[in-house]
C-alpha cells in the first residue's frame, strides 16, 4: 500500500517548507487529514452511534453482525471502485447478484449437486455476464451506463425466469458456512477466541512493517514523509482500533469465514491496483483515455477485463448473499448497485474517473454499513434511514469537491 | 499627461505557500495595443484574473483604476459591465450552438416578454461577423469552425458587449500563420475604432509587429514597460528583460552528423476516420540517425495525422504505404507495437493527449514504458522511482518531488515530463509534434537542448511545428506538407520562411 503524496498548494518552484518542528507537524497533520478524512469520519461515526445507543452498537454481537450483514456490499464495492476509476459505472450488479445466487441455488437445491458445484456455476455465470458487458462497452463502444442499465433489466428478468418467480431454499449446511461460518476455538481462550486475536495481531504487525518500509523507501527518494511522531501515532491508532475490533469478534463467535475472504480480496485487489501493470493502466485510462491509448495501453482489453472482474465479484457477492439468506429469491440484490456505487464515491473515487482506492471504497462501504446498522438499532423508520443515507452520500461528495477546490485554488 | 484607460497600482496576490504577484504596476493608454510578456509562471494570467474580477476585490492587494474610477469587481459580470472583456487561451464557446447563439450567450437580445428576439440576434450577429471579417452564416455551428475562426467569434462576442478594453490571452498560440496575421490585423482595426487591447503572448515577433508598448513581468513583479517605437527595442531586448539575462540565441548550436536511415515512410496514404477523403496522400520521407528532420505544414495539412498514423495507426483509416525501420519493413498496427519497434510520438496537445494530469510525475513518466518495468505483470516500484528520479534530474524538471501531481506543473515542466516518458521507452526515432507550444522562452531553449542531446547519441528526431523559425532553428532537413502531400524538401541551410511558405500553400489553400 502506498501513501498518497501530500498535495501541497505550493507552486512548482516554491521552496520546501521550513523545518521547524511544530509548523511541520501541523502541516503534516492537515495533509494527512485531507487524505485520511474518510477514515476519521468512519471512526467518528462509530463513536457517535456508540454514544447514542449507549454502547449497544459496539456490543460484540452487533459488531459481528455488521461484518456478516454488509460483507457482500463490500465485495461489490471492490469491483465497483475499479469500474469507476476507469471512468465507467455498473448499474447491473444487484441483478447479477440475484442471477448468480439463483443459478447456484438451482444447481445445489434443485439438481442436488454438491455445494461447490453451485459455487463454480455461479462464478462461471458471473464471468460470462462480465464478458457480455465488457464486449459491449469495450469492443462496441456503448457507454457503460447504457450497457449495464440494460443488463440490470436483462439479468433481473432472467432471474425471475430461471426461478419461475418463486424462492428456492434451503441450502445444505455446508453452503451456509460461506456467509455464516466462524473459525473459533483453534487456539482456545476463555470466553474469547485466541486465534482471532492472533490473526489480527499479525495483521497489525504486517501493516506497521509495510508502512514503515514504504516510509523508508520514500525517504530514500527524498520524498516528503510525515514526522516520525505522527507516523507512530497513526500506526498506534490503527493498531488500537483494529485490535478493539478483533476483541469484539473474539468475544462473540470468533473469526467469520466471510471476513477472511474479504480481507484476502481487499489485499489482492489493493496490490493489483497499485503494483501491477494492469492496475496502473486502469488509473491511466480513467485519468486520460486519449493519453493512455497513445501510450500503448490496450484500452479495449483493459476495459473488457474490468467488466469481467466486476462480473466475477458480483458472483462472489451473489454466493455470499444466497448463503446468508439460505436460498435464492427473485428480488435478491435489489438496489445493491447503489450501495456499492455510494461506497466508492464516499470512499473518495472521482466521478470523472482516474481517482479512487480500494481501501477508500471499503471505508465508504463501512460508513454506510455503520449508519444503517446504527439507525436500525435506534429504531429509526426505514424511510428516514433512506433520507439520511442519501444526504450523507451527497455531503460526502460535496465535501470532497470543496476540499479539492480549496487545495487547488489557483 | 497621457490618457490612461486602465491603471493597476502595486497589485499583490498570494496563494497558500506562494506569492503569485509581488508588486505589479501597469497602465494602459486609451486606444493602444499593450503587450504583456513574461515566462510561464511570471504572473501574467493571475494579473488578468485580478483585473477581470475572477479573483474578487479584497482577495488581492493594491488598487485598480478603470477610466479614472476605482474598481471593486466581485466577478466577471462586473468587469464586463464596465467594458473589460477577457478572451482566454482555451476558448469559451459552446460547440453545439450556432455562432449567433454563442455571440449573445449570457447577453441575449430580448424582445417582448423577455423572450429572445431571434431576428435581432441574427441581424446583429451578421453585422458583428462582418466587423471581425468572418465570412460565415450566423446559424453555423461553432464546432464546425476551425480554431482561427472560433477566435474571431470570441472577438465578435466581446464586441457585442460594448468592449472598451479587450484582453487576449495567448490569442495566436493555436493558430497558423495566416490566421494569426488576420487576427492581429483585426486587433489593429479595433484600435482604429478606439478599442484598447492587452495581448499576452509568447510569440515575440508578433508583439514586435503589433504592440505599441510592452510590459515585462518576471517573478510576479513588473520589470519595465518598453516603448515599441523606440529604436533599440526588439525581440532580443524583450527576451533579455523576460529572463533577466542574455540568451546566446533561441536555438542551441549542434553540428549535424547524419548516419544511416533509421525510419523510412513510403507512399503513405491515410483516409479520414469518418469522412471519405484522404488526409495523407502518398507521403514519403526518411530520417537518418543523428538527424533532426522537420515537417512544415499549415493547420489541416495532415502533419499530425501523418505522424499519428505512422505511430501504430493511431489515426484514421490506413490505405496503403510502407514503413521501414533500419531498412527492414515493419508494420506496427498498434501503439504498443510501434513503441516496441522503437518509435515514440510526443503529441501536440500535452494536456488532452499526453499526460494524466491527476497522477504523479513518476507515474506519468513510467506510463509508456510500464510493461518494461514489470516482471510477471508486477511493476518494480524501486526501479520505477529510480528512473523517474533520474529523468527529473537529467531533464531538469522543476517540481517539489517526483510524487508531485503533474497537473500543478508549469507548461514547460509538463512538456519535459512528456519527453521523459517517451525517452524512457528507449526510442530510435522520436516524433515531436509542436515541441514548445505554450511554454516560455527559457524552457524552450532547454527543450531544444534536450532534442540535441538525444540526436547526438545517434538517435533520430522528427519535429512537427507551426513555428517556421523553430523548424529553421532546430532541424537539419525540412519537408513541406500541403493537403496531405509532401510538396518539397530542403536542407535547413537552404530553406527560409518564404520558400517553405510557398510550398506549404502549394496546390490548394488549407481550410480553416
Amino acid at each position: 500500500m502506498t501513501v498518497t503524496a501530500p498535495r501541497g498548494p505550493m507552486g512548482a518552484i516554491a521552496p520546501p517548507p521550513e523545518k521547524n518542528g511544530l509548523g511541520e507537524l501541523r502541516l503534516a497533520m492537515t495533509h494527512n487529514l485531507r487524505t485520511s478524512g474518510i477514515y476519521v469520519a468512519l471512526v467518528a461515526l462509530v463513536a457517535l452511534f456508540a454514544l447514542i445507543t449507549g454502547g449497544a452498537s459496539l456490543s460484540a454481537g452487533n459488531v459481528t453482525n455488521i461484518v456478516l450483514q454488509y460483507s457482500y456490499i463490500l465485495v461489490l464495492a471492490i469491483g465497483m471502485v475499479i469500474v469507476i476509476i476507469a471512468g465507467h459505472i455498473d448499474l447491473s450488479v444487484g441483478s447479477v447478484v440475484a442471477l448468480t445466487g439463483a443459478i447456484s441455488a438451482i444447481t445445489v437445491i434443485k439438481y442436488d449437486m454438491p455445494w461447490w458445484v453451485g459455487v463454480l456455476a455461479a462464478l462461471a455465470t458471473g464471468l460470462l455476464i462480465g464478458a457480455w458487458h465488457g464486449f459491449w462497452v469495450a469492443y462496441v463502444g456503448i457507454p457503460a451506463f447504457i450497457v449495464t442499465l440494460a443488463g440490470m433489466l436483462l439479468f433481473r428478468g432472467l432471474t425471475l425466469f430461471v426461478l419461475d418467480n418463486v424462492s428456492l431454499s434451503p441450502f445444505p449446511d455446508e453452503y451456509g458456512v460461506i456467509a455464516s461460518g466462524f473459525i473459533n476455538g483453534w487456539l482456545g481462550g476463555y470466553g474469547y477466541d485466541v486465534f482471532t486475536l492472533v490473526v489480527f495481531a499479525l495483521g497489525v504487525v504486517g501493516f506497521a512493517v509495510s508502512q514503515y518500509r514504504s516510509r523508508k523507501a520514500r525517504m530514500g527518494y527524498h520524498q516528503p514523509v510525515p514526522p516520525l511522531s505522527l507516523f507512530a501515532l497513526k500506526i498506534l491508532a490503527v493498531g488500537v482500533l483494529v485490535m478493539a475490533f478483533a476483541w469484539k469478534l473474539a468475544s462473540a463467535r470468533g473469526l467469520p469465514v466471510v471476513l477472511i475472504m474479504l480481507a484476502v480480496l481487499i489485499m489482492a485487489y489493493t496490490v493489483m491496483m497499485q503494483h501491477t501493470v494492469f492496475g496502473r493502466q486502469i488509473y491511466a485510462i480513467g485519468g486520460n483515455l486519449a493519453a493512455a491509448s497513445l501510450s500503448g495501453v490496450k484500452v479495449r482489453a483493459v476495459n473488457f477485463w474490468i467488466f469481467v472482474n466486476m462480473g466475477l465479484l458480483s458472483a462472489v457477492a451473489g454466493i455470499v448473499f444466497s448463503s446468508r439468506t439460505n436460498g435464492a429469491q427473485p428480488g435478491a440484490g435489489n438496489m445493491f448497485e447503489l450501495d456499492a456505487i455510494a461506497a466508492a464515491f464516499i470512499g473518495g473515487a472521482a466521478v470523472t474517473g482516474g481517482v479512487g482506492k480500494v481501501v477508500g471504497a471499503m471505508a465508504g462501504g463501512l460508513i454506510m454499513a455503520v449508519m444503517s446498522n446504527g439507525m436500525q438499532l435506534m429504531g429509526i423508520d426505514q424511510s428516514l434511514q433512506s433520507v439520511v443515507k442519501g444526504l450523507v452520500l451527497l455531503l460526502a461528495v460535496a465535501f470532497d469537491i470543496w476540499n479539492k477546490r480549496r487545495a487547488g485554488a489557483h | 499627461m497621457p490618457d490612461y484607460i486602465l491603471e493597476m497600482r502595486s497589485i499583490t496576490k498570494s496563494f497558500p505557500g506562494v506569492k503569485a504577484l509581488a508588486d505589479v504596476t501597469f497602465s494602459a493608454q486609451r486606444g493602444e495595443v499593450h503587450a504583456i510578456c513574461g515566462e510561464n509562471g511570471a504572473g501574467k494570467s493571475t494579473l488578468m484574473k485580478v483585473l477581470s474580477g475572477v479573483y474578487p476585490h479584497g482577495s488581492y492587494g493594491g488598487e485598480i483604476l478603470f477610466e479614472g474610477e476605482p474598481c471593486e469587481f466581485s466577478g466577471i459580470r462586473d468587469s464586463e459591465r464596465a467594458g473589460i472583456v477577457i478572451i482566454h487561451q482555451e476558448l469559451a464557446l459552446v460547440p453545439h450552438l450556432s455562432i449567433a447563439e454563442n455571440i449573445f450567450l449570457g447577453n441575449e437580445r430580448r424582445g417582448r416578454g423577455g423572450l429572445i428576439d431571434w431576428h435581432k440576434t441574427q441581424a446583429e450577429a451578421a453585422e458583428l461577423l462582418k466587423a471581425v471579417g468572418l465570412n460565415e452564416e450566423p446559424t453555423t455551428q461553432v464546432g464546425q469552425l476551425g480554431v482561427g475562426k472560433q477566435q474571431l467569434v470570441e472577438i465578435a462576442k466581446a464586441l457585442a458587449k460594448d468592449v472598451k478594453l479587450l484582453i487576449l490571452d495567448e490569442p495566436t498560440a493555436a493558430l497558423n500563420d495566416n490566421d494569426s496575421a488576420h487576427l492581429l490585423d483585426l486587433v489593429r482595426q479595433l484600435q482604429a475604432r478606439g478599442i484598447t487591447s492587452i495581448i499576452i503572448s509568447h510569440k515575440l515577433n508578433e508583439i514586435e509587429a503589433t504592440a505599441n508598448r510592452t510590459t515585462v513581468i518576471r517573478d510576479g513583479q513588473t520589470v519595465e514597460t518598453l516603448d515599441m517605437e523606440a529604436p533599440d527595442v526588439n525581440v532580443d531586448r524583450i527576451v533579455r528583460s523576460m529572463v533577466g539575462r542574455d540568451l546566446e540565441s533561441f536555438y542551441p548550436e549542434r553540428t549535424p552528423t547524419p548516419g544511416k536511415v533509421v525510419l523510412e515512410v513510403r507512399d503513405w496514404t491515410v483516409r479520414h476516420p469518418q469522412q471519405d477523403r484522404l488526409v495523407v496522400d502518398g507521403a514519403s520521407f526518411e530520417v537518418r540517425a543523428g538527424e533532426v528532420v522537420g515537417i512544415a505544414g499549415l493547420m489541416g495539412a495532415g502533419r499530425t495525422e501523418l505522424a499519428m498514423s505512422v505511430f501504430g495507426r493511431s489515426y484514421g483509416r490506413f490505405i496503403s504505404g510502407q514503413t521501414l525501420m533500419h531498412g527492414k519493413p515493419v508494420a506496427p498496427r498498434t501503439v504498443a507495437e510501434a513503441i516496441g519497434r522503437g518509435l515514440a510520438y510526443v503529441t501536440e496537445d500535452r494536456k488532452q493527449l499526453g499526460l494524466n494530469l491527476l497522477d504523479t510525475i513518476t507515474r506519468n513518466i513510467s506510463g509508456a514504458a510500464l510493461p518494461n518495468l514489470a516482471k510477471w505483470g508486477f511493476v518494480d516500484a524501486n526501479l520505477e522511482a529510480k528512473l523517474a528520479r533520474h529523468s527529473m534530474d537529467s531533464m531538469r524538471i522543476k517540481a517539489p518531488s517526483v510524487q508531485s501531481v503533474v497537473g500543478k506543473l508549469s507548461g514547460g515542466n509538463q512538456q519535459k515530463v512528456v519527453l521523459s516518458k517517451w525517452l524512457l521507452t528507449g526510442p530510435d526515432v522520436l516524433i515531436i509534434d509542436e515541441p514548445t507550444r505554450g511554454i516560455d522562452v527559457g524552457a524552450k531553449f532547454e527543450i531544444y537542448t534536450l532534442i540535441n542531446e538525444f540526436v547526438e547519441s545517434g538517435k533520430a528526431v522528427v519535429v512537427i511545428s507551426s513555428d517556421l523559425l523553430e523548424l529553421l532553428g532546430t532541424c537539419d532537413r525540412i519537408y513541406a506538407l500541403s493537403g496531405g502531400r509532401i510538396t518539397g524538401e530542403f536542407p535547413a541551410s537552404e530553406a527560409n520562411e518564404e520558400k517553405l511558405m510557398t510550398l506549404m500553400t502549394k496546390e490548394k489553400e488549407a481550410i480553416g
